[in-house]
C-alpha cells in the first residue's frame, strides 16, 4: 500500500507503527513536501487479518522467527498483556518458548488469567528465575 | 489523482514481497524432502490418521527417512499414533520435530496444546469467522517452513476432512501435491471421497492410489474399487480391522514403487 498527499501530489513516507495493545494498529505516513502526517488506524478485526497473514505493515524490521505466529497468536492458558509480551521478546529466542511456558504454568497453577510484568516479577522472585 | 502504479516510490510495507518470502522459506525448508504426499479423504472418521501413522512407520522401517505433518489442527492425533508425545525442541533457526516409533519425525498441534484444550487463537472473538481460516493456514505454513525436517524420503501430510487444508497446501507449496486417498467401503464414503478426488484432480494432483480402511463384515460396499475405476487409479491396500505389520510393509512398498519425486522450486 502507498499513501498519496493529494494536495502536493507526493507519495507519503512511512513514519512509524504502533500496537497500543488493544488489538488495534496505528501507522503514520508523512508528506515529504508539506510535512503533513496522516495515521492509518485499523480496528481489531483488520489488525487480526494482517497478523494472520504473517506480514507487517511498514515492512519487516527483523526476520521471522520459527513458529512466530503460532507462539504469539495461540492462547493456550493465560493471556499475556502487551507489556508482558514485549518483555518476553527480550528473552533470547532459543529459550523463549521454555521461559514462556514456565510463566504460563506459574499463572495457571495460581489461577491467574493475565500475565503482566508485575506477575513476571513475582514469579521470577518466587521461582528464582534470575535473568528471565 | 495518481494511482498506485503511478507512484514511483517503493511500497515500504511490501506485503506481496513478504508473502513471496514466506513461500520461499517453505520451499527452502523442503528442499531436501524427496516427496510430499497428502493423505486425504472427503469423509471424516475413515482412519486417515491411522493409515498415515502406520504407513509412515512402515516406510521408516524399510529404511526410508519419513516425516508426518499433522495438518489436522483442530483434532490432532498423530503424536499418540506414532508414540511421539514429546514437545518439539526450539533451536535458533528452526524447531526440531518430535521423533516417534521407528524414527518417524513429526509435528502436530497436539505438541503445543494442553491435554484436552481446543485450539484457540488470540483475537476479536466476535469476528473469528473472518480471520480464523487465515490463522490456520498460517499455522500450516509455519509447520512446513519452521520445522527442521532435514533430509526425508517422504513427508506425509495428514489432512483433516474437507478440502480447505488441501487448497492451502497447494498454495503454500506452489503446486498440487500427490494425493493418497483413504476411504471405507460404504457408498456414503465413496460419494464424499469422490468429491475430494475430483477437486484434487482438478487442482492438478497426481492420484497415488486408494487405501480402503475398515474392511470387514461391518461395512458393505465397494467404494475403493468403484473410485479406482472411475479415476483410473489403483487400490493400494485393503485394511481389515486388525491388520498385522506385514500389510503396512506391503503398502509402504507399493507407495515407494509408485513414487514420483516432487520438485519444490522456490
Amino acid at each position: 500500500m502507498k499513501f498519496l498527499c493529494v494536495e502536493c501530489d507526493q507519495q507519503m513516507a512511512f513514519g512509524e507503527r504502533r500496537l497500543p495493545g488493544d488489538g488495534t494498529l496505528a501507522a503514520t505516513f508523512k508528506c515529504p513536501s508539506c510535512g503533513r502526517v496522516v495515521a492509518m488506524l485499523t480496528n481489531p478485526m483488520e489488525t487480526q487479518l494482517v497478523s494472520s497473514l504473517g506480514v507487517e505493515i511498514g515492512g519487516r524490521t527483523v526476520p521471522a522467527q520459527p513458529f512466530e505466529m503460532i507462539e504469539t497468536m495461540m492462547t493456550a492458558g493465560p493471556v499475556w498483556s502487551h507489556d508482558a509480551q514485549e518483555r518476553l521478546t527480550r528473552v533470547p529466542n532459543f529459550v523463549r518458548g521454555m521461559v514462556k511456558k514456565i510463566y504460563a504454568d506459574y499463572a495457571k497453577e495460581r489461577g491467574i488469567a493475565e500475565i503482566t510484568p508485575a506477575i513476571m516479577d513475582t514469579a521470577r522472585a518466587e521461582l528464582g528465575l534470575e535473568g528471565m | 489523482m495518481r494511482t498506485y502504479h503511478d507512484l514511483p516510490g517503493p511500497d515500504r510495507s511490501g506485503l506481496l514481497e513478504q508473502i513471496t518470502a514466506q513461500r520461499r522459506r517453505v520451499a527452502e525448508r523442503l528442499a531436501e524432502v524427496r516427496q510430499i504426499v497428502a493423505v486425504m479423504s472427503g469423509k471424516g472418521g475413515v482412519g486417515k490418521s491411522y493409515v498415515t501413522a502406520h504407513l509412515a512407520r512402515a516406510l521408516a522401517r524399510s529404511g526410508r527417512p519419513t516425516g508426518v505433518l499433522d495438518a489436522d489442527l483442530n483434532g490432532p492425533t498423530i503424536p499418540s499414533l506414532l508414540g511421539a508425545p514429546h514437545t518439539p525442541i526450539p533451536k535458533s533457526r528452526a524447531i526440531e520435530p518430535a521423533v516417534g516409533s521407528d524414527g518417524v519425525k513429526c509435528i502436530s498441534m497436539a505438541h503445543l496444546l494442553d491435554d484436552g484444550a481446543p485450539l484457540v487463537f488470540r483475537g476479536p472473538s466476535a469476528d473469528s469467522f473472518v480471520w480464523r481460516g487465515a490463522m490456520e493456514a498460517a499455522a500450516l505454513r509455519e509447520f512446513l517452513a519452521d520445522v527442521a525436517w532435514g533430509s526425508l524420503d517422504v513427508l506425509l501430510l495428514d489432512l483433516p476432512p474437507g478440502m480447505q487444508r488441501y487448497i492451502e497446501l497447494c498454495d503454500l507449496l506452489g503446486e498440487a501435491p500427490p494425493v493418497l486417498t483413504v476411504t471405507i467401503p460404504t457408498p456414503e464414503s465413496r460419494d464424499a471421497v469422490r468429491r475430494s478426488m475430483r477437486a484434487a484432480v482438478d487442482r492438478g494432483s497426481q492420484l497415488r492410489g486408494i487405501v480402503e480402511n475398515m474392511v470387514g463384515p461391518q461395512f458393505s460396499g465397494r467404494a475403493a474399487d468403484e473410485l479406482a475405476q472411475e479415476f483410473a487409479t489403483h487400490v493400494l491396500a485393503r485394511i481389515p480391522w486388525h491388520p498385522g505389520p506385514e500389510l503396512w510393509d506391503k503398502l509402504a512398498t507399493r507407495i515407494a514403487q509408485t513414487r514420483r519425486p516432487t520438485a519444490h522450486a522456490p
